[in-house]
């Protein structure tokens, strides 16, 4: 299945801002996560077609998953 | 009878009366800089600090934030941005909350750190700029952490509150005692390049959406840090929300949030689900 996956604000350092792969059947968001080698701990907002999504959500052919870090500075 | 109300009224020009004037009355009188304010205000006389206003805040907008009290929890990157500018803006009650005193490693950005209040408390700084730039101001510190406990009493039924903190557990407890005490949030967070803004009504939920239920304590800035500039935007987005709250004006960031990236100069507007 093919699953497009937008990164945002630091997790674009040393990746994309966009890209669109194919992945298994059974995969979800979280292993998407960690294929990329971001930290889950790092993540602030999991977005799967522009709705909050959790880390064992599975995917389907034509999603979109977008990924925020975590922010806690101030 | 030589009267306060007079007084304003007779010494005002063209609807603004100046500081000047104000302390004399102050002084004359036996009152504070805020009472003179407010006889001002309440007669429809500006005072002449917020002349450039004019166009953007009405006087009976500026009544209503005279009459406004805004809590700020944390007096560092951002919560020194947001007081400079709600004590500009004439917000009549400020509360200053921060367990901390001024580090070296503030100095890049936090605008009330200089080199002279190293060592000294934030909120006690956070005061005497306040007292500099808007002597009508009535401001309270509290040198310490808001926790579940004293939350409600160092909130003491404020109008809006700002969340200004550094650290994801702090600033869910917040969000907790905000949704307790039945009072707006509005809350930034910065690392680096990045950060968010967004606004919560005590009827929405504790940021849960926003940080995944998240274990970590603190994000991304502990690699990244946090530049001069970033806290200065976010916070502006943030005193911006804040009056627009207390005015009852505009959109608030309500059941939204902006992700600011300042590498790419990009804004996200996300929809937030509790």
């Amino acid at each position: 299945m093919t699953v497009t996956v937008k990164l945002f604000a630091s997790f674009r350092t040393d990746r994309f801002d966009i890209k669109i792969d194919n992945y298994p059947d059974d995969t979800t968001v979280g292993d998407i996560v960690n294929s990329l080698g971001i930290p889950l701990k790092e993540v602030g907002i999991m977005m799967l077609n522009r709705r909050h999504t959790r880390v064992d959500q599975l995917l389907k052919d034509g999603d979109i998953i977008a990924l925020f870090p975590l922010l806690g500075g101030g | 009878m030589d009267t306060l109300p007079l007084y304003v009224r007779d010494n005002s020009e063209s609807g603004l009366l100046t500081l000047f004037r104000q302390q004399e009355a102050a002084k004359r009188f036996g009152v504070t800089i805020a009472d003179v304010e407010e006889v001002a205000l309440v007669r429809g006389i500006l005072p002449a600090r917020y002349q450039r206003n004019r166009r953007t805040i009405s006087v009976a907008d500026q009544l209503a934030l005279f009459r406004s009290h805004v809590a700020i929890v944390g007096c560092g990157g951002l919560g020194g941005y947001i007081i400079e500018e709600l004590a500009r803006l004439g917000v009549g009650k400020l509360t200053v909350i921060d367990p901390d005193s001024f580090e070296e490693h503030n100095l890049n950005r936090q605008i009330l750190s200089t080199v002279a209040n190293i060592g000294v408390p934030k909120v006690l700084v956070a005061a005497e700029r306040i007292r500099s730039i808007n002597p009508a101001v009535q401001v309270t510190t509290h040198e310490s952490r808001l926790s579940g406990d004293n939350g409600a009493f160092l909130l003491n039924k404020c109008s809006v509150v700002v969340d200004a903190l550094d650290s994801i557990p702090g600033r869910r407890t917040l969000a907790q005692v905000c949704i307790e005490e039945g009072v707006p949030l509005v809350h930034g967070s910065i690392a680096g390049w990045y950060g968010y803004v967004t606004t919560r009504l005590p009827s929405a939920g504790t940021f849960q959406g926003m940080f995944n239920g998240a274990v970590s304590s603190k994000g991304v800035e502990q690699e990244y840090g946090n530049p001069s500039f970033t806290p200065a935007l976010v916070a502006s987005l943030q005193a911006a929300e804040v009056c627009k709250l207390l005015l009852g004006k505009g959109r608030p960031l309500i059941g939204r949030s902006l992700m600011i990236d300042l590498l790419d100069m990009e804004i996200q507007e996300l929809a937030i689900q509790e």
